[in-house]
């Protein structure tokens, strides 16, 4: 595939937007994220201390918590996105691929991290899974990605699962606060001492803090060169039907044998 | 015709509808009473922890109903063309909305309260105080009602749509279920100041998606 524009794409075109970024700028964050992750491995294992009370098991937080954020920002960003398609003037597949594909790594960032915490959990809280308000939240949120994605595979024309597809996603976002505000408030309400406290260290060591911030950045370049390649995957996904299906007509109108037809049907 | 005029015609075409068709009579209310028979086999009902869980166990039992009127209220619509007549009819989307989910929420009512019945017959439950549960009833079945109706156009017309219409609605309507069973326990324990707020919530859940449904009503459809 070449440039925009230089293919059989042009401008007009509503397939513009091939790419979100050039190859060399996703190459360069690609290098660095890798190199952030080895660097948040070094600092995470090595460098920064053991907890004084969790011991080995709190180096957990140093993915744990930069799963969290980028769920967040997943899911903030698939929002944004929706929201921009569904707003006539900047209405374009772009958004739509951009949501898409941020669902599906805040999806698998949420499991991530709840799998992390549930690991996590186990020797220092003595627990796999906590009625914690944050952690029901957490899980809400995860099923609603989910389904969201479950929509997003339902064949149909590219316009009407975006539309389709644009609504999902912000209803989800507008329930996000509600099912949060009523879940920690049922937790409050009903649960006398909480036992199981988040943030057992609230006062962190200066190499510990340094590894968070590490993390939170090297899964945010991760988060940005995913982000590109599954946009781009989903570019040469649509191309690709567009091609059968251009393909099937064609040897229909010369009087060829009926090709079957992949992707589309169903 | 102004837009509750509208809302009426559809409404009103929906429950005639059901009222003919007497599915709810004669499947959904037997259904829910099943389940309720189904819970006291699995909870062992001699020590008092159906009447404890009795309000949880409702609300489930209203979801799963919610699921099944959610099906039929599209299904009626997938016979005959009936969809295109909808969209060619010239009604507004968020008056079609309003219509589908108020007739919707009738139903849920009558099923309520008959499974309210079953509930204080088959667990002994003792409803204390009737005010905020009256009024939490009511504010959650119309969020449910609405949010139902919402992802019932959204996945109308696609095939996997009733596994699909579960995954997506449920997870949203968490709160629901949270805020109902939570105003249904303070209104069974006689202590109704603890119901208010969770009926606010409920409220605002209501109002909240009815809000977005009379939005996004007319657009699915369009796309169905």
């Amino acid at each position: 595939m070449s440039a925009p524009g230089t293919d059989m794409v042009s401008d007009a075109d509503p397939r513009s937007g091939e790419r979100l970024m050039a190859p060399v700028a996703r190459r360069i964050v690609g290098v660095l994220a890798l190199v952030t992750l080895a660097a948040l491995v070094i600092v995470g294992l090595w460098v920064a201390p053991p907890d004084e009370f969790q011991g080995d098991a709190q180096r957990l937080m140093y993915i744990h918590v930069p799963a969290a954020w980028l769920a967040y920002l997943a899911f903030g960003v698939t929002a944004v996105s929706s929201a921009l398609y569904l707003w006539p003037r900047t209405r374009s597949l772009v958004w739509d691929r951009v949501a898409g594909a941020s669902a599906e790594l805040g999806v698998v960032f949420t499991a991530l991290c709840l799998l992390l915490g549930s690991l996590w959990g186990r020797p220092v809280w003595g627990v796999w899974w906590a009625w914690d308000a944050r952690l029901v939240t957490t899980a809400v949120l995860f099923f609603l990605y989910l389904g969201y994605l479950a929509l997003r595979r339902v064949p149909a024309t590219l316009d009407v699962r975006a539309k389709r597809c644009a609504i999902a996603a912000l209803i989800a976002f507008i329930d996000v606060p509600i099912v949060h505000f009523s879940v920690t408030w049922w937790r409050t309400l009903h649960q006398e001492a909480t036992v199981f406290n988040p943030e057992l260290d609230a006062e962190i060591h200066g190499t510990m803090a340094l590894a968070l911030w590490i993390g939170v950045l090297a899964f945010t370049l991760l988060y940005v060169y995913l982000l590109d390649l599954r946009y781009r995957l989903e570019v040469l996904d649509e191309d690709r039907d567009e091609r059968e299906l251009e393909a099937a007509i064609a040897d229909r109108v010369q009087g060829g044998p009926p090709r079957e037809t992949v992707g589309a049907s169903s | 015709m102004s837009l509750f005029q509208e809302a009426a015609l559809v409404a009103g075409k929906d429950l005639r509808i059901e009222a003919r068709a007497k599915v709810i009579g004669q499947q959904i209310v037997p259904f829910g009473l099943i389940v309720l028979l189904l819970f006291a086999f699995a909870l062992d009902p001699d020590r008092g922890v159906l009447q404890r869980v009795a309000p949880g166990l409702f609300w489930i039992t209203v979801l799963l109903a919610l699921l099944l009127g959610v099906s039929r209220s599209f299904a009626v619509e997938a016979e005959n063309g009936a969809r295109d007549a909808l969209r060619m009819s010239g009604l507004d989307g968020s008056s079609i909305f309003l219509g589908k989910a108020s007739a919707l929420a009738v139903e849920l009512l009558v099923f309520e309260a008959l499974l309210t019945v079953g509930v204080v017959v088959l667990f002994d439950v003792r409803l204390a105080s009737l005010p905020p549960l009256v009024v939490g009833t009511v504010f959650a079945t119309v969020g449910l009602a609405a949010t139902g109706t919402l992802y019932g156009v959204l996945a109308a017309g696609i095939r996997a749509r009733e596994t699909l219409v579960p995954v997506l609605l449920l997870p949203v309507v968490a709160p629901v279920l949270l805020g109902a069973t939570r105003s249904w326990e303070s209104s069974i324990d006689g202590v109704p100041g603890d119901a208010w707020p969770w009926v606010a919530l409920l409220g605002i859940f209501a109002v909240l998606f009815v809000g977005i449904g009379m939005l996004a009503f007319g657009p699915l459809l369009e796309e169905s």
